[in-house]
């Protein structure tokens, strides 16, 4: 019964997805309202040819792909040991918090011109926004992670006459994976749609700056495979998150 | 012959008021040594101050080149500013007005589609089936890669300001499609079967248990919804706007009016807490029934 | 004209139900037959994940069944490949409650008259206050659930049940959750409701001393796959005193059950399944 559930699932997916493509091709061509100036399926299958054979396409991957690594894995760095530090000690709680919450509003796009007249490079500048992005939400996850740490866990440690150490890395830090990892999936999104845009603003390089040269160089099947590649980078990147999350948290497996 | 004094009424009631004295007394001498407030104000005085150090005070290279907070206050307060913006003049608040009701519009269709279509998804698998793939196809792209196709979708059609609205418009959506319809999942069963013991038609279902069962979800959806609306938005303002505080960053950039810049962001934080905090407050407000210690 | 307790009469016939969660065919209930007349109180006792919830889930209308027939005053409700939909013929009252949260009390429990449309929403109001009224409730209308403590909770679910009027009670393990003090409260209070309607009531619970305070028949199941494997009638007349539980007589009636129930939760003890739900 239940297999039957998922093939039937499965293929009403399938139709709605196929049905809405042919709907897209068809208004292209009868010109409906909204459809008449986007490219339509067919001319983006047929650009795809040339697109994916041309190495500058595949060097914008990189480019991208070098950009969020960098500043990702700089928010986790950053990110995650401040989460923790403010969830364990309540004066760094009290004195980090309000300065952080003054911050976070802040679109991290907002910060592009001020970064880019600080750092030397544009490279240097688009990082650091990627990073503000992330660290905002990682910290946040993980604060909120560490802190609803059921109290009992923590007495049953102390009564095993743990010292403050063992509690952080026997306890604290494996209870908080969960949410270390939750605030790097949503961390690695907000990553992707920094990215692109500080691509399109500010970049000369890279999968964002890829599709908007392409509207602006009036190749419009372009466009569209510009965007799809950033959508299945973007899903690549989390769900690699998420596979190496499960991997490292096996108490959750769930029957 | 001893006799057991109990205490007398007389020292019962000096007691009491005694304690409600000491009561207040202690109250508020807790709350000047409790460190929270002061460290709350001490961490937002030494973000302001490394800031006026590093860049106005010390000069240290890289961070002279931002404007500081000294520069930009004066600039704020000033009522004949040197580069048009600060508190005095209208072109400040016309910039926040264009940016605000453009996402109350993109926030208001976010709503109106987005609520509808989540309620259904969670409760009615065949509905789900047809429109999760789709949902799930289209949501991993990043809501500013939409930005040329957005131009494209409204040239011609509508003014300018339809792609900015509707940029913000698809990220709230997503956002609101996606907690609503986790909402409605995370009902209980038990209430549903519940539901149909006491007689309940679907039209009762869906009014008396999904909608009011979603709601903690529908509105954690739109605070966050709102939230990613305004980073959108923002983004939109920047590529391709007129006005509106996103297009004043970026224009004060390019024209080299640095102190603006910090100006449009703070402002920009300032408004964008004050709508999650005026959402949170009217979904608190809604939802008295839900359990504080948890959803 | 027939006697008010004339409906209600629930016949289950050779009853059993496989589950397949995960392709694993599990035998829930394995042929249980039991006739329970209009107005009786009927209790089945068994370890937890025995199959007990699965009947009354199956009488309710949530699930069918793979063999077998139950039928209600003589309309079948449940057999295999059709289930009759759940109705306010047979309302359940479930374990962890379920009240809506979002409705004040005397939304809850005027749910029912409105949703079906028997009575207009100002008339089930008066309706639902007037009977929380009778069974001692009255002051908490404009509460909401979680302000009630759980022993009020259940008894507002207990008044939403009744005010519908329905042929049979449904209760599964309602004061599983509660403590040992506010359970004998609780019990206490269904049977007074129980008294002034004598509706068909079918209870399930694990608890041995409940079900011979409450019964006037209680079943005892097996563990997974449930059978039924002892009967005692419980013959104390009506109504009940708390105090019959330190008589003589209820010592004699636990004594004739007491060896099967523990045989079965040795068994359900050693075997360590997961509890199906």
């Amino acid at each position: 019964m239940v297999k039957n559930s998922t093939t039937l699932s499965l293929r009403r997916g399938l139709l709605s997805v196929l049905g809405l493509l042919a709907f897209w091709e068809i208004g292209r061509r009868l010109h409906f309202p909204f459809l008449s100036a986007v490219p339509a399926p067919t001319e983006v299958f047929a650009s795809l040819d040339q697109i994916v054979g041309n190495s500058k396409f595949w060097n914008d991957w990189i480019a991208s792909f070098s950009r969020v690594l960098s500043g990702f894995a700089l928010a986790q760095l950053v990110g995650i040991p401040v989460g923790l530090l403010m969830a364990m000690s309540r004066t760094l709680r009290y004195l980090w918090f309000p300065p952080l919450e003054i911050l976070r509003p802040i679109p991290p796009l907002a910060w592009v011109p001020t970064s880019i007249i600080f750092w030397p490079t544009t490279e240097l500048s688009i990082i650091f926004v990627i990073f503000l992005g992330a660290f905002f939400t990682v910290v946040l996850t993980v604060l909120g992670g560490a802190r609803a740490i059921d109290e009992r866990l923590i007495r049953a440690a102390r009564s095993f006459g743990s010292k403050p150490r063992d509690i952080f890395w026997r306890i604290v830090l494996p209870a908080t994976l969960p949410s270390i990892i939750t605030g790097m999936a949503v961390g690695m999104g907000v990553t992707w749609e920094v990215v692109v845009a500080a691509e399109m603003i500010a970049g000369k390089s890279g999968l964002g700056y890829f599709t908007w040269a392409s509207y602006v160089g009036g190749n419009y099947p372009q466009i569209i495979v510009g965007m799809a590649s950033i959508g299945i980078a973007g899903y690549l990147s989390s769900g690699a998150i998420r596979v190496l999350g499960k991997q490292a948290t096996p108490w959750q497996r769930q029957i | 012959m001893t006799v057991i004094e109990t205490p007398s009424q007389s020292r019962t009631t000096q007691a009491a008021d005694i304690n409600s004295l000491a009561l207040t007394l202690f109250r508020v001498r807790q709350w000047f040594t409790q460190s929270s407030p002061y460290l709350g104000f001490l961490g937002v005085a030494s973000l302001l101050l490394a800031w006026y150090l590093l860049t106005e005070f010390f000069n240290v290279p890289r961070f002279n080149k931002l404007p500081g907070p000294v520069a930009v206050w004066r600039e704020f307060t000033s009522p004949s500013p040197t580069f048009g913006i600060s508190i005095y003049t209208p072109e400040y608040y016309m910039h926040i007005i264009w940016s605000i009701w453009r996402v109350l519009q993109a926030f208001f269709w976010a709503t109106v589609l987005g609520v509808p279509l989540g309620l259904f998804m969670g409760w009615k698998r065949a509905f789900r089936d047809y429109t999760f793939p789709v949902l799930e196809i289209v949501r991993p792209i990043p809501v500013l890669a939409w930005v040329p196709v957005a131009i494209l979708i409204f040239a011609g059609i509508a003014s300018r300001e339809a792609p900015v609205i509707f940029l913000a418009f698809l990220a709230t959506f997503f956002a609101t499609v996606l907690n609503t319809m986790l909402g409605v999942e995370s009902i209980d069963e038990v209430y549903f079967r519940a539901a149909r013991c006491l007689g309940s038609k679907p039209r009762h279902i869906f009014f008396r248990v999904v909608l009011p069962g979603a709601l903690p979800f529908i509105f954690t959806g739109l605070q966050i919804g709102v939230g990613v609306g305004w980073f959108s938005l923002v983004a939109a303002e920047m590529i391709s706007g007129e006005y509106g505080l996103g297009f004043l960053i970026w224009d004060s950039y390019v024209l080299s009016q640095f102190p603006v810049i910090i100006i449009a962001m703070l402002t920009l934080g300032v408004v964008g807490y004050g709508f999650s905090a005026i959402i949170r407050l009217i979904g608190a407000s809604l939802m008295r029934w839900a359990d504080r210690s948890g959803v | 004209m027939t006697p008010v307790a004339a409906r209600g009469a629930i016949n289950i016939r050779n009853v059993s139900k496989i589950y397949d969660p995960d392709g694993a065919n599990v035998l829930a209930v394995d042929n249980c037959s039991v006739d329970i007349s209009p107005g009786e109180f009927c209790v089945i006792v068994g370890p937890s994940g025995c199959g007990k919830t699965t009947l009354l889930n199956a009488i309710a209308g949530f699930h069918d069944i793979s063999s077998g027939e139950i039928s209600l005053d003589g309309k079948p409700i449940c057999t295999p490949g059709f289930s009759a939909e759940p109705g306010a013929d047979r309302i359940v009252v479930f374990q962890n409650g379920a009240l809506f949260p979002w409705s004040t009390v005397l939304n809850n429990v005027a749910y029912g008259p409105v949703v079906q449309g028997t009575a207009s929403s100002i008339d089930a109001k008066t309706n639902a206050q007037a009977l929380l009224a009778e069974l001692g409730l009255s002051g908490i209308g404009d509460r909401y659930p979680n302000e009630l403590s759980s022993g009020m909770r259940r008894r507002v679910e207990i008044a939403r049940a009744l005010i519908n009027d329905p042929k049979v009670l449904l209760l599964d393990e309602p004061f599983r959750a509660m403590d040992a003090l506010t359970k004998g409260v609780a019990q206490e209070f269904l049977l007074q409701a129980y008294d002034r309607v004598r509706k068909t009531v079918f209870f399930i619970t694990h608890d041995l001393e409940e079900a011979i305070f409450l019964g006037d028949r209680v079943l005892v199941m097996t563990t997974r796959p449930g059978r039924i494997k002892q009967t005692l009638h419980v013959d104390f007349g009506r109504p009940r005193n708390y105090k019959i539980r330190s008589s003589k007589q209820y010592l004699t009636f636990k004594s004739q059950i007491f060896e099967a129930v523990r045989e079965e939760a040795i068994r359900a003890f050693e075997a360590g399944e997961r509890e199906l739900a």
